[in-house]
């Protein structure tokens, strides 16, 4: 196997005497596609930061394409395209001025700036906006700029921070069309997501982070597979019965979580669990079987949700 | 895997810097001017009036109550006394502007900078631009500036033209300091420090009167301001009687520009990498 | 209709206000700290320092420079004060916070809003004045028996300019530019031409005209009359007061009405 395009080992970030990032090891092989998974503040945009030779790390190793970010800050980021959460564009500038003012920072020439452009409009479907203010476009077309804006430079590595926060299902769903295709032009990307929709969408290998440290590596199937049964039913019986529920169904399933407003229910087969439990006489006022996730694997490992 | 941007970057080793300077600060001035074009220009061109306004006011309301001043070159006009205090007042003003309001918007607001500083530019680019944006700026300012005062026959040297790189160097001073100072700044509120202190150095540095009506250690205070080294800087180019003093003058805005340079990019260096 | 909801429908003016003044408390150090500051700034440096000069030629008006200045500062720093309390908080309310909209849908009227906006500036604006004038006092400023008096004559032209202001602030959509241009294009030039800094007839009769529309010079007057024995017929009295109370009028009817327009649609 080649050598990885981005390495890491016992990488840590400190503040004072806060631990945002608690001495992590991975690895990034070329046209991966990485998800970093976890909840506001498990130390996910810290890395991205590192990674992306803004921020400087407090001890461990790193190298990227086999360079070390606090020696070679300027020539990583020539290799790498930045999407980071805050939406940064240029407000002043029309859409094809940002893209075109984003290139002369890495140095390129007007001629092969002005090549890339439609082709980059074309990408992020806003032809039709070229003359248009960014302060005009919406939260999505905004984001889909970011990410043409960020491929101007024709980056090795597409670093993408929580791509989709904020946006509505519709937006999402073509940006994610979007990356696909990025994914197939062999493109390697980074991306941190507290979805664990969008992590099993894009991600052919993720690691679950909470309070700075990897609590699980792999691809999202076999992670759902390690830390789930197949099936979850969940139940409700009313915020105040949910509780004195909880010992009469413990026996009944694999697993058990209590969340605030329902019941979770581990198992392999939900409606079989769910006809035994009414065979008890227990009836929840609403009941659900669906199929395990990484939100899951989350609530098994760290005993909280994603989104909170 | 070495696209174009990762050969300009390569470029770069072992040259000045290169950690923190790309060499490319002049890509920061022209998305100044494509900004510029299309939006800007009212509130650019428009500052240029208000020396002039202060001027016509000042200068001819004023001055024919005034009389006329003593100088060491002798008697002048009361607008040709005030012209040169208030081209080096608008310098500063026009600098701090560019160098405080609009920095903390870029830096804080609208996160321009982290956008230019996640490409393979440095701080240094960044701080260059930005002050070099200034500068021509001011320089086109001070031009027209000297236009007027020379068309209203305020003037009677063509030494008066070094007013205009005069003003350049305050405006220099200013920037760079004010730039340094605005990147330590969390809210627009600690924004207004600058206000405590301008308006007043503006009424006190001696544009509009001699300050021999304070008593000496007034003086002394004053003197030490940058507006009043900078008023002193411009009368003396405007008037073509520099004196040894104006190497004084000189030297005082070549420590303020290296000072505040050093502290905004290592600033914004901390800023970006922390 | 509950007995509340009546109470807010009649005094829906009072209550806007009164929340602009619980917001305003919070800056209540920096504005007074700046109510006294301003004016110590200007009159040592304007008064004493071109002051020196003026009253070493043949003075103006056959008072001190300090005198001659001291009510127009006044008017000056009302008009100022009272113009950024109304533009910052139209500005706020329909566009960077969008609060008028909120306001919108209790039982306040649109005209309610706008006039509450504009009774709150006004009380900041008495605070400053009333400090403004207690440092011209105690500069030795103020020579005549109706010198206090100046204060209404100083609010009264605060109030025209923040009507008139009122009604821009509120019809300006785009806000770009529009801090620029009040300053640039406003401000300053009243400020620089209306007889503030020497009597507006030195200046040619053309420019004179800029003092006729500009609310700094009928108080002026009005204040150089309170203040020390100014000549002022009664006729040119009577203009002043009816300029500036029209000014407000005008300026109040029109913002009812843009902000009516803004925030019914």
């Amino acid at each position: 196997m080649s050598e990885p395009l981005i390495h890491a080992r016992g990488l840590t970030k400190t503040y004072g005497d806060f631990v945002a990032v608690d001495g992590i090891d991975f690895d990034v092989a070329k046209g991966e596609s990485f998800g970093f998974l976890g909840p506001n503040g498990a130390g996910k945009s810290s890395t991205m930061r590192i990674i992306g030779a803004t921020s400087v790390r407090t001890s461990g190793t790193l190298t990227i394409l086999g360079k070390d970010p606090e020696v070679n800050g300027p020539q990583i980021r020539a290799h790498l395209g930045v999407v980071p959460q805050q939406d940064n564009l240029d407000v002043e500038l029309t859409v094809s001025e940002n893209i075109f003012i984003y290139g002369r920072y890495f140095g390129l020439s007007s001629s092969f700036i002005n090549k890339k452009i439609p082709e980059l409009l074309e990408f992020a479907q806003l032809e039709e906006k070229k003359d248009v203010k960014v302060q005009a476009l919406s939260g999505g077309m905004k984001r889909r700029l970011t990410i043409a804006r960020s491929l101007v430079s024709e980056p090795d590595i597409l670093m993408l921070d929580e791509p989709t926060t904020g946006l509505d299902p519709q937006a999402r769903h073509i940006l994610w069309d979007r990356l696909f295709r990025l994914k197939e032009q062999g493109v390697t990307l980074l991306i941190t997501t507290h979805y664990m929709d969008e992590a099993e969408q894009l991600c052919d290998r993720l690691i679950v982070m909470d309070k700075g440290k990897i609590m699980a590596e792999n691809s999202p199937a076999q992670l759902i597979k390690d830390y789930s049964t197949k099936e979850v039913l969940e139940v409700r019986f009313g915020s105040d019965r949910n509780q004195e529920m909880v010992e009469v169904l413990r026996p009944l399933a694999e697993r058990i979580e209590v969340l605030p407003d329902r019941i979770l229910l581990y198992a392999e087969d939900g409606e079989q669990l769910l006809e035994s439990i009414a065979a008890k006489g227990i009836h929840p006022n609403t009941s659900l079987v669906r199929r395990s996730s990484l939100e899951d694997v989350f609530l098994r490992l760290t005993g909280r949700t994603l989104v909170e | 895997m070495t696209t174009e941007a990762v050969q300009l970057s390569e470029r770069r080793l072992g040259k000045f810097g290169d950690k923190y300077f790309a060499g490319r600060p002049q890509q920061v001035l022209l998305r100044n001017w494509i900004s510029f074009k299309s939006s800007a220009w009212i509130a650019v061109v428009s500052g240029f009036l208000e020396p002039v306004l202060y001027l016509l006011s000042f200068g001819y309301g004023i001055g024919e109550l005034v009389g006329s001043i003593a100088t060491p070159g002798g008697e002048i006009s009361y607008a040709a006394y005030i012209a040169p205090g208030l081209l080096a007042t608008s310098a500063m003003n026009g600098a701090m502007l560019d160098s405080t309001w609009n920095v903390f918007f870029k830096l804080n607001e609208s996160r321009l900078y982290n956008a230019m500083l996640a490409t393979s530019l440095g701080p240094l680019d960044v701080a260059l631009g930005e002050i070099a944006w200034a500068l021509m700026r001011g320089g086109i300012y001070a031009t027209a500036f000297t236009v007027i005062v020379a068309a209203l026959g305020l003037v009677t040297t063509w030494w008066a033209l070094l007013a205009i790189p005069a003003a350049i160097i305050v405006a220099f001073g200013f920037a760079s300091f004010g730039m340094a100072i605005t990147s330590y700044m969390k809210s627009h509120h600690q924004m207004n420090f600058f206000y405590i202190f301008l308006l007043p150095m503006f009424l006190f540095s001696g544009a509009f009167y001699p300050l021999t009506v304070f008593p000496g250690w007034g003086q002394a205070i004053i003197k030490a301001l940058p507006l009043r080294q900078g008023i002193e800087l411009v009368t003396r180019a405007m008037s073509g009687e520099f004196g040894i003093h104006i190497l004084v003058n000189i030297s005082y805005f070549m420590v303020m520009i290296c000072v505040g340079l050093f502290f905004t990019t290592k600033r914004l260096n901390a800023l970006f990498m922390k | 209709m509950s007995n509340s909801i009546r109470k807010v429908s009649s005094f829906g003016t009072l209550h806007v206000a009164e929340a602009r003044i619980r917001n305003m408390a919070k800056w209540a150090f920096i504005i007074l700290f700046a109510a006294v500051i301003n004016p110590t700034l200007y009159l040592v440096s304007i008064g004493i320092g071109v002051g020196s000069l003026i009253d070493a030629n043949n003075g103006v008006e056959g008072v001190s420079y300090l005198t001659f200045l001291a009510p127009a500062l006044l008017a000056s720093a009302a008009i100022q004060g009272s113009s950024d309390e109304v533009i910052f908080p139209t500005m706020a309310g329909f566009k960077w916070e969008r609060t008028f909209f909120g306001m919108r849908s209790t039982p306040l009227t649109a005209r309610q809003i706008s006039l509450g906006i504009f009774l709150a500036a006004m009380v900041r604006t008495i605070v400053s004045v009333v400090i403004y004038w207690i440092v011209l006092y105690l500069f030795g400023a103020l020579e005549s028996d109706t010198a206090w008096l100046a204060m209404p004559a100083a609010l009264f032209a605060g109030a025209a300019m923040a009507a008139v202001m009122l009604a821009l602030a509120a019809k300006i959509e785009k806000e770009d530019f529009f801090f620029t241009i009040v300053g640039r294009f406003i401000m300053i030039p009243m400020f620089l031409f209306s007889g503030t800094f020497y009597p507006l007839s030195q200046m040619p009769v053309f420019l004179q005209f800029f003092g006729w529309i500009s609310p700094l010079w009928h108080a002026t007057e009005l204040g150089r009359y309170l203040t020390y024995d100014y000549p002022l017929p009664g006729i040119q009295i009577f203009i002043h007061i009816a300029v500036l109370a029209t000014m407000m009028l005008v300026g109040l009817f029109l913002s009812a009405r843009v902000f009516d327009n803004r925030l019914e649609k």
